[in-house]
């Protein structure tokens, strides 16, 4: 970021007649000033959409939160009513307990294999292998979710490709309806949400590696570290920004997941997979609970953002 | 080097395997939709004959000629006008900076990492209201308000960095600040302008909240959109389902291949920024 404020006419040249000096900054400053305005106006339609499409439905969903109301009779003021019920209740408690379980698949494995994997490969980096797979490990990102749920739902179906495998490899004890079992659905559904962010992360990880000075490595390897000591002294430590946008991207796609739930689980079985997003939706625009399911979107709120920002804070101010 | 050598075969070894981890649910996809419709296919296993009629089959049922269509409007509605206004207010909020600025910018920022799902109710009854609920305009409108945050902060850190001498020069020569900004400023642009387009393309043809909520008729939505009411419709005839998601997701395949080198360099940057 450069710090000029663009003042210009600042280097005046000394001028004999104070007067005309005089009638030169007040000119200055009504242009100065009529170019604020509209640079102002420029912002404007900006704030516009901004304004009617976020910050005054955010301001709805606060107001929602104290009412009950089914979107169609009157609404009645309940004050906190919402937000006790939503402490004593096992089902929306529980989508927020398993929307922080996803972080550890869609947030953890794919940062920690796209670290390792990264370092692996770290050195031919631009082999022709590496470059090709720039394009093969961004393909998970470019398709909509929705469609990555339907092939892993059929990946993981009892006659599935990952049961076949099994029962081949003699490990049909394993084999189950992954995403139907009561304990195995919330890691299910997680593997999906690592598939998709797996080749992101490693590539971040992998550009931010190759801007690594490469004097420090051999500087390292003079000094007798190997690569495990290399990784954890000069790898990692270099790493931290880049690792601040893994993490909050991922964590932020965990806590708000939608699309992949929705198509392969709905939620279920029981509620083992049902996350805050989800519950908000059915809570709306099934059961009318529109009172209700605000409060636990500005909850939602309150957490994904109590997550995300020490996570930027830890990872910006080194840089 | 014999270490070296083991190193790059080690290191090799892992890339392919990722690799492969990444396109077998394609593959599977594919090899699925090539079975009998309405059949239980097991595995990745090709069956006899190659039904390639799934595809036709599933093109008609699922409209894919209108949802084509729905989705192109939808991304025309969305990528030029967020492109437009977020261009407009990056460049006063980063190159003109009048009083209050900073302020403003700030506010933008708010709506960074905000979940869709936050504000998906109140959102509803307020296209009720305005009467837009079932037409696309109900997608367009508030993906542009939501994309606002991330695409006024794409652009303001593109003109934060532009020189201040270059608009000075210009202004010297007697460029109004429309002029500097058209002449000037916008053809320099051109980089950071087409990397938000193609995210901005990508967030809009995949979205699938807003969609579902905002719009009933799955031929109005977005294609990811029509391809959770094609599930609903679809679920049990998997072949003609893995047929259909293999359509819908074709066009996002072939625009990214085609703009492959652009792409990737836009989803680096997309996520760093982000």
């Amino acid at each position: 970021m450069t710090a000029t404020t663009g003042t210009s006419g600042r280097r005046e040249t000394v001028e004999s007649s104070t007067t005309s000096l005089q009638a030169r900054r007040r000119a200055l400053r009504v242009r100065r000033l009529r170019r604020g305005w509209v640079a102002l106006a420029l912002i404007v339609p900006a704030a516009l959409f901004y304004g009617v499409f976020v910050l005054r439905p955010l301001a709805l969903t606060f107001q929602y939160s104290f009412y009950d109301w089914n979107g169609v009779t009157e609404a009645t003021w309940v004050g906190w009513d919402n937000y006790t019920r939503l402490l004593h209740d096992d089902e929306m408690l529980g989508s927020i307990f398993n929307a922080l379980e996803l972080i550890i698949y869609f947030s953890f494995v794919p940062v920690i294999l796209g670290l390792f994997t990264a370092a692996t490969i770290r050195k031919f980096a631009m082999s022709r292998l590496a470059v090709v797979s720039r394009t093969v490990l961004f393909l998970p990102q470019v398709i909509p979710l929705v469609a990555a749920g339907i092939m892993w739902t059929w990946l993981m179906a009892s006659d599935g490709v990952i049961n076949q495998t099994l029962r081949a490899v003699g490990l049909g004890a394993l084999a189950r309806p992954w995403l139907g079992d009561f304990d195995a659905a919330l890691p299910a559904v997680g593997v999906i949400g690592a598939w998709v962010a797996l080749g992101l992360c490693m590539l971040l990880l992998l550009a931010g590696m190759t801007k690594i000075d490469p004097a420090l490595f051999e500087a390292a390897r003079i000094d007798g570290a190997g690569a495990i000591r290399e990784f954890f002294s000069i790898t990692l430590p270099s790493l931290k920004q880049e690792i601040g946008v893994c993490v909050s991207v991922t964590v932020i796609a965990a806590l708000a997941s939608f699309d992949i739930i929705y198509i392969s689980t709905q939620g279920g079985p029981g509620n083992s997979t049902l996350v805050p997003g989800l519950e908000i939706y059915y809570l709306a625009f099934f059961s009318r609970e529109i009172g209700q399911a605000s409060a636990l979107a500005v909850a939602f709120m309150v957490l994904v953002l109590a997550i995300i920002w020490p996570i930027q804070r830890l990872t910006r101010d080194a840089d | 080097m014999i270490i070296a050598r083991r190193e790059k075969w080690i290191g090799n070894g892992l890339l392919v395997l990722l690799m492969i981890v990444t396109i077998i649910p394609f593959i599977t996809l594919l090899v699925t939709a090539l079975h009998p419709a309405g059949s239980y296919p097991s595995g990745l296993e090709l069956p006899e004959t190659l039904h390639w009629e799934n595809f036709a089959t599933a093109f008609q049922s699922a409209k894919m000629g209108q949802l084509l269509w729905s989705s192109a409007l939808i991304v025309l509605g969305v990528v030029p006008i967020s492109l437009f206004i977020s261009t407009l207010a990056g460049f006063a909020l980063g190159h003109l900076r009048p009083p209050g600025s900073r302020a403003i910018f700030v506010a933008f920022l708010l709506g960074l990492t905000l979940p869709f799902q936050g504000v998906i109710v109140p959102l509803y009854f307020q296209m009720r209201d305005f009467g837009l609920l079932n037409i696309r305009w109900a997608i367009i409108l508030p993906l542009i308000g939501l994309y606002m945050p991330f695409a006024v902060m794409w652009m303001r850190a593109h003109f934060v960095n532009m020189p201040q001498d270059l608009s000075e020069a210009a202004r010297m020569d007697g460029a109004n600040t429309w002029k500097l900004f058209t002449k000037i400023h916008l053809p320099l642009s051109m980089p950071a302008l087409s990397s938000l387009a193609i995210l901005l393309f990508l967030w809009t043809w995949n979205q699938f909240l807003l969609a579902v909520v905002l719009v009933d008729d799955a031929t109005k939505r977005t294609m990811a959109g029509a391809l959770g009411a094609f599930q609903g419709q679809y679920g049990t005839d998997i072949p003609l389902l893995c047929a259909g998601s293999l359509l819908i997701l074709t066009p996002t395949l072939i625009v990214f291949l085609i703009f492959q080198r652009k792409f990737v360099s836009a989803l680096l940057q997309g996520a760093v920024k982000g």
